[in-house]
């Protein structure tokens, strides 16, 4: 087996030196009844060419060449090619979790610049190193705010992420936390009414998204005046990263629950992403997942360390503020690496290509379907109702090599036919043009399909 | 320096500062392409969302960016640069092919929601997996969608409460070893369960009589990690089993350290109803400085109605598709489908191994841990005589006499080039030096690395300061781990 570093004759030689005749009697211990007499039912070895060649055929059977429109909480964005070169380096790979300080100060500092620019970006004062996901984030964050209030219960805006929502069913469920949900009005926005009236005494926090699933961007000021007028905390959580870079970030929120799978984390096909979760300073030692903060060693040098572990399972056990270990730590990287490539500007810049192809998009769709929730703000995502079904719609798109918007049928019966759109900076303008073409006429044969059987009826 | 190895030391020079410490307006490492649509007015779109400023965020070059990380990275102790013993992690080669498979345009660049009409690629391989892990661990039926491993025990232990709850009675708490790893509990409790300690006996094994004391219908499940935190195996196991479920409880096995198992027994065969996996540790995908993990959660039938959705199924023409219809599901435990980049690895790791190239890792694992064990036994205290598996467990009780602890001699181990192996746990050995060399040492690496150990215990006998001030190699010396956690500096702020 070509990983493994030994010769038969070491294995002999290290058996000798043990005192033991064959390797069996390493397994000794194991009784005999339950040891394995037979080879494992899987394929035979294979080598590295066909391994390759197997993954190559499932790729081509994955949407490989296909121009997407999805968004959705997972985005197509650009990799700048330095991510991969970097964290392949085998000192970021094959390491793990930083516990001896003097010789992971690589991972250390930049988990350091990591939540330095996740606090800038979300204008919290504190982010930890990573959580697995947007959706364990987000239900983390409703747990700390839990923690902190000593209330129990939580008010969800149905426009948050629905498969979020689903997580934090699960994780409420056995913690005695009764979830309820706030509708949202015709301009894609959480009802404040319907969410002051949700809100008892009871209520640890809100849990809003912003811009949330349609896209639209969520009046977070008057949502967080609402909510801490009532003593509940406010959480948010981005799904798209990327958003910051000309959004207002959510600087009213107790906690911030991100997804930053849109900074330079591949698709993948759903994972591993990028969980982040941010707060004030004040809440800290209620936060979940590992910190790194500063220090100095004997000469005085400045380094860094593992902190508040306090917190955390392997010193607190049942009572530690999750049991989260394993983070998405070089996901963070690439996250790290990402921020840093487009900084400053060039975070501000994707951020408008974004703004601008999807205002083009939004406008161009405007004139055959029925764009929704126009009348507020947006990031890179709107939903288009049509008089056709968008599965039909998609299915002949699909023969264009193109994977149209999301029908939102199985998460929002009560939209009726319409699909949540993305666009990217990846997104060209005659894509836009060749969906909206295909959509205009699918509407036109439907309308006109209508049209006769009304000129029959009458 | 008479008792230093022939291990090479380590770029120590470099000083790197933070990457805003380099940042000067105008500077960039970005060029977007000019915009095929319309140019918008910020201001007229978004109102009062418009951001304005984004703060402190770098603007630096290109080369900066390559030569801060790369500096960077030489700081880090990896798998690539050499042993990396840290019990209960194990610390095994990270094969490339598993990167560059994970890289293919249509793998990488899959869209979770894109139609299952053209997913197929990924569902094959979520299935693929799925079998083989059924196959490797002896269980009926999996999901892959935990993110790791404590995730995965959250998952299993919904299982459990949700099986419980069918039968009318969700059962009120857990029992768990006095030698498990600090997850275990915390995610009981996450679970609404209270945690029961259960003491270990001499020998380091569940304690049967205790076992048969405690167990009562109260008892939801068992969480034991076999081998367990000692490198022992339980060899009582199936009795152990048999008390739970005799009560009606579960037996939930951590898998943390299959690394010892695979192809030589299967814990389904010995009585286990429902384990996590970390493919991050068995199954050679890479730790990453912290993970992605991913933590697949294997079951016995009955608790098959409880499994997160969504499900893959074969439907009637053959092709492969989701199931969301589980009305007695758990629900969800994380959006999409599970770290599936992870699945890509795994599932290029079985196909490189074979089941005669699994069944050889596993022998060399264990094999590789005696060795250690013969080779230190006598120079370190080994608290447990019992056989040992895939890590042992010595203690710092001989060194300490001259005040030096298990952390201290972990430090010193650096000098010699080695990552230390797991300091002070389990908790029922007072400082524990927990060492998992894993099948992916040489002989001649083990032999350095014995050879380092007995030469730090010669120069605690001569010169225990030494140990003390360790490491003397490093680019920084011992890190002040209290005043970072008095005043924390959490994020760098620019000087006003």
């Amino acid at each position: 087996m070509r990983y493994l570093p030994k010769s038969p004759a070491d294995r002999e030689a290290m058996l000798k030196a043990i005192g033991l005749r064959s390797v069996d009697d390493l397994f000794a211990p194991i009784p005999a009844e339950y040891r394995l007499t037979r080879d494992l039912n899987i394929p035979r070895q294979m080598a590295e060419s066909e391994i390759v060649d197997f993954f190559r055929q499932r790729s081509r059977e994955n949407g490989d060449g296909y121009t997407s429109f999805l968004g959705a909480g997972a985005y197509f964005h650009y990799r700048p090619v330095i991510i991969d070169a970097l964290i392949s380096r085998g000192e970021f790979l094959t390491a793990y979790t930083p516990y001896q300080a003097e010789i992971s100060q690589g991972t250390l500092q930049s988990i350091f610049e990591f939540q330095t620019m996740i606090c800038e970006l979300t204008g919290m004062e504190v982010a930890n190193a990573s959580m697995y996901d947007g959706s364990t984030a987000a239900a983390e964050g409703v747990m700390m705010a839990v923690r902190l209030t000593g209330r129990r219960s939580v008010v969800v805006a149905r426009s948050l992420h629905p498969e979020y929502r689903e997580v934090l069913a699960t994780y409420a469920t056995h913690q005695g936390m009764p979830l309820s949900v706030a509708g949202f009005t015709d301009d894609g926005r959480v009802n404040l009414n319907e969410l002051e009236k949700s809100i008892t005494p009871e209520t640890a926090c809100v849990l809003v998204q912003s811009p949330n699933f349609f896209g639209t961007i969520e009046d977070v000021a008057a949502i967080a005046e609402i909510a801490h007028k009532h003593g509940a905390m406010l959480v948010v959580s981005i799904a798209e990263a990327v958003s910051l870079g000309i959004v207002e970030p959510p600087r009213q929120a107790d906690v911030i629950a991100m997804e930053a799978q849109s900074f330079g984390v591949p698709l993948g096909f759903g994972g591993p992403y990028c969980g982040v979760i941010a707060t004030r300073e004040k809440y800290v030692r209620q936060m979940p997942g590992r910190l790194v903060g500063q220090t100095t060693d004997k000469q005085g040098k400045r380094g860094f360390v593992l902190t508040l572990a306090t917190r955390e399972q392997h010193i607190r056990r049942e009572k530690a503020t999750s049991n989260i270990c394993t983070n998405q730590a070089l996901v963070a990287l690439m996250v790290n690496i990402f921020m840093t490539v487009y900084g400053k500007v060039g975070l501000k810049e994707l951020a408008k290509q974004n703004l601008a192809k999807t205002a083009y998009a939004a406008s161009q769709f405007a004139r055959h379907g029925k764009v929704l929730f126009t009348g507020t703000p947006r990031f890179n995502e709107f939903v288009v109702q049509t008089s056709e079904d968008p599965y039909a719609i998609n299915g002949r798109l699909l023969g264009h090599k193109m994977v149209g918007g999301l029908p939102l049928k199985k998460f929002y019966p009560e939209l009726g036919n319409a699909a949540l759109w993305c666009c990217t900076e990846l997104t060209t303008r005659s894509a836009i043009d060749t969906a909206v073409g295909l959509v205009a006429e699918s509407e036109r044969s439907v309308r006109s399909a209508k049209e006769e059987t009304e000129e029959v009826a009458r | 320096m008479k008792h230093m190895t022939r291990k090479a030391t380590r770029h120590v020079n470099q000083n790197e500062g933070l990457i805003f410490e380099k940042s000067s307006a105008g500077k960039a490492a970005w060029k977007l392409p000019p915009l095929d649509v319309p140019e918008v007015d910020t201001a007229k779109l978004l109102g009062s969302s418009e951001r304005k400023d984004l703060g402190s965020m770098p603007e630096v070059s290109e080369i900066e960016i390559i030569r801060h990380f790369t500096r960077l990275s030489t700081w880090n102790f990896a798998i690539d640069l050499g042993m990396y013993p840290l019990g209960s992690c194990t610390m095994k080669y990270n094969p490339r092919v598993n990167e560059a498979v994970a890289r293919v345009e249509g793998i990488a660049n899959g869209h979770p929601y894109q139609p299952e009409k053209i997913s197929q690629g990924a569902l094959h391989i979520i299935k693929t997996l799925s079998e083989q892990l059924i196959e490797i661990t002896g269980m009926d039926a999996i999901t892959l969608q935990p993110a790791a491993g404590a995730h995965g025990e959250m998952t299993g232990l919904l299982m459990v409460r949700a099986y419980h709850q069918s039968k009318g009675n969700p059962r009120k708490k857990i029992l768990i070893p006095d030698s498990a790893h600090g997850t275990n509990p915390a995610t009981a409790a996450m679970v609404n369960y209270a945690v029961e300690n259960l003491k270990s006996d001499s020998r380091g094994m569940v304690d049967l009589a205790a076992l048969e004391e405690q167990m009562n219908e109260d008892v939801a499940a068992l969480m034991l990690t076999n081998p367990n935190t000692l490198g022992v195996f339980e060899q009582d196991i199936h009795k152990i089993a048999d008390i739970l479920h005799a009560k009606g409880g579960l037996l939930y096995m951590d898998g943390a350290n299959m690394n010892a198992l695979v192809g030589k027994v299967r814990p389904g065969d010995f009585g286990v109803d429902v384990m996590h996996l970390n493919l991050h540790k068995t199954f050679s995908t890479p730790h990453g400085g912290g993970g992605p993990g991913s933590g697949p959660v294997a079951i016995k039938k009955v608790l098959e109605p409880f499994l997160p959705t969504p499900v893959v199924v074969t439907k009637p023409d053959g092709t492969l598709a989701f199931d969301y219809d589980r009305p007695q599901s758990v629900g969800r435990v994380r959006a999409f489908y599970g770290n599936f980049g992870m699945f890509v690895r795994a599932l290029a790791y079985i196909q490189a191994n074979g089941p005669d190239g699994l069944r050889q890792t596993t022998e060399d694992a264990v094999l590789n841990a005696n060795y250690i064990r013969n080779g230190l036994e006598g120079t370190y205290d080994l608290p447990y005589a019992t056989p040992t598996m895939h890590e042992v467990v010595f203690s710092d009780k001989l060194q300490a006499k001259k005040g030096v602890r298990t952390m201290d001699i972990a430090k010193r181990l650096i000098d010699y080039g080695f990552h230390p192996y797991t300091t002070a746990f389990p908790l029922i050995v007072p400082g524990a030096l927990m060492i998992e060399p894993t099948e992916s040492e040489s002989k001649e690496e083990m032999d350095l690395f014995i050879e380092a150990m007995k030469s730090i215990a010669a120069e605690v006998e001569e010169d225990p300061q030494m140990a003390l001030d360790a490491p003397h190699s490093t680019r920084v010396s011992r890190l002040d781990e209290t005043a970072a956690a008095r005043k924390p500096v959490l994020r760098w702020k620019p000087l006003i």
